[in-house]
């Protein structure tokens, strides 16, 4: 990572969930970062972490305002991780959730929650992608499951049979938590995407 | 791509169930007894559920043996929603907790709210896959219900009285005794994890931390917005609010102000915006009216 310029601020959806892991994630990645909770927090931010959590909560906590400009920034190229209920936040259709509950639509992707059943069904693991060059740890925690990837999607990780890590330009998405593990490869990977399309 | 092995998956692990905890931080965990009392948690933003048969006030109102809930109603709540879903079973009754790993519960209470069935022992939460999370009044007893198992700890405070007095007094307490850590050499924290009644591992990592090595959640007498964001304030990581919300005037309301005061703890004019007109709270219990005998934190050891 020898490239990255000194001066990047990235910001994290501060609602609910362990937006604290990410954060403690990117210090160790030494780049600063920011709680997100309101829409002008994210002036200023170069990209952004849509962290574990319950995606039924954050959907509610989020204001109009911050929904608009998360979108907006997007689509001009600011590069935008989702974990677990960040995924579902990025998909643009949801199955099991709730019928209110109105993803971001970031991703052309169709994302099931809880696809691997209840808690005791939690799991952690080792998931291999050429994202981080090799095999790495990963916690499932009532994760979510990409149930219909978009074609232009390009699927990063595979385990058991389903995709749980995929990209789309510069939005990255993971069913698994990285900033529960010591591992910081993934976080890395999502700095090396750059808002013009690495 | 090739497809990854399976075997590799493991379940049940510490940090599966620890990891949940860290998920449902800066969130309410709200006691519903209906499906449409969970349905309006889930719609009011609500990161969990806690099914019962009755809230701690009915609790304390009727009196006799509190135990856990018919499984019947459990089900009913855990299929109504799709948040997580946790259950109370008495203090060391394990055929209760194992009961509700059966049913799929996401999290098990093992509360002083219901009457304790063993008054020595806490279950041995180890061999379960379904996490646990336990009340605590100070360190000791926080870092022994943790070396039992618990998973996620929360404040004891006074659950049904709708008085956020005991809760403060707690978690200050647990805070407070964290920080006089910092600085203790090895052979101090020995003596302090004798003199607290705790394990000398899980207190050097409270001294490391600098908080306790689990998520810890505020609960126990909790009625207004700003009763959560004073608890997340003084260091919390969410709130449980039990007869507060489903006891008030207008639950849906309130139930979602709580959520956002919840988030948005240090913004004064947030918790302004969110504290209007939510009508009445829960009537609420003066601690020194209760007989001592009916104080529901001391229970546990």
């Amino acid at each position: 990572m020898s490239s990255r310029p000194a001066r990047r601020l990235i910001g994290v959806l501060a609602l609910q969930g362990d937006f604290r892991e990410h954060m403690a994630a990117l210090r160790a990645c030494e780049v600063e970062c920011r709680p997100v909770r309101l829409r002008a927090d994210l002036d200023g931010v170069d990209a952004l972490i849509l962290p574990g959590g319950e995606s039924t909560t954050m959907a509610r906590l989020m204001e109009p305002g911050l929904r608009e400009a998360i979108v907006a920034r997007s689509a001009e190229g600011m590069p935008v991780l989702g974990t677990c209920a960040g995924m579902i936040l990025m998909a643009n259709r949801v199955v099991d959730g709730r019928p209110d509950q109105e993803p971001l639509g970031l991703i052309d992707m169709t994302v099931q929650r809880n696809a691997y059943g209840r808690q005791i069904d939690s799991f952690e693991t080792e998931v291999e992608s050429p994202a981080i060059g090799g095999s790495g740890p990963a916690v499932f925690i009532r994760a979510p499951q990409v149930v219909e990837p978009a074609r232009q999607a390009e699927v990063l990780a595979v385990h058991a049979g389903r995709t749980v890590a995929l990209r789309q330009g510069n939005r990255l998405a993971l069913a698994f938590h990285p900033e529960l593990t010591p591992d910081r490869r993934w976080h890395q990977y999502f700095l090396g995407l750059r808002a013009n399309g690495s | 791509m090739d497809e990854a092995p399976t075997g590799s998956d493991r379940r049940g692990t510490w940090k599966v169930k620890a990891g949940l905890a860290e998920m449902l931080k800066g969130g309410v965990i709200m006691d519903v007894v209906t499906p449409e009392q969970a349905r309006i948690a889930e719609d009011a933003g609500a990161v969990a559920v806690m099914a019962l048969e009755r809230v701690p006030a009915d609790i304390r109102k009727e009196g006799g043996v509190a135990r856990m809930s018919d499984p019947g109603v459990i089900t009913a709540i855990v299929e109504a929603v799709t948040i997580p879903v946790m259950a109370k079973c008495r203090i060391g009754h394990f055929v209760e907790a194992q009961i509700l790993e059966s049913l799929g519960i996401d999290y098990i209470d093992e509360s002083e709210v219901l009457t304790p069935a063993d008054e020595e022992h806490h279950i041995n939460k180890h061999p379960f896959k379904v996490p646990f999370v336990c009340g605590c009044r100070d360190l000791g007893e926080a870092l022994r219900r943790i070396a039992e198992g618990a998973a996620m700890i929360r404040t004891k405070g006074e659950a049904g009285t709708g008085n956020v007095v005991e809760a403060v007094r707690h978690v200050r307490a647990v805070t407070s005794a964290i920080r006089r850590l910092h600085g203790m050499g090895p052979e101090e924290l020995v003596m302090e994890a004798k003199r607290i009644g705790a394990p000398v591992d899980l207190l050097e990592d409270c001294a490391r931390l600098g908080r306790l090595p689990v998520v810890n959640f505020a609960a126990g007498g909790l009625a207004t917005p700003a009763d959560a964001a004073l608890m997340m304030q003084l260091g919390c990581d969410g709130v449980f609010v039990g007869s507060g919300i489903f006891k008030s005037e207008n639950p849906s309301a309130r139930a979602k102000a709580i959520v956002a005061a919840t988030t948005y703890f240090d913004r004064p004019d947030i918790l302004a915006d969110a504290s209007k007109s939510l009508g009445k709270p829960m009537r609420g219990l003066e601690i020194g009216a209760i007989p001592q005998e009916e104080l529901l934190a001391g229970r546990g050891w």
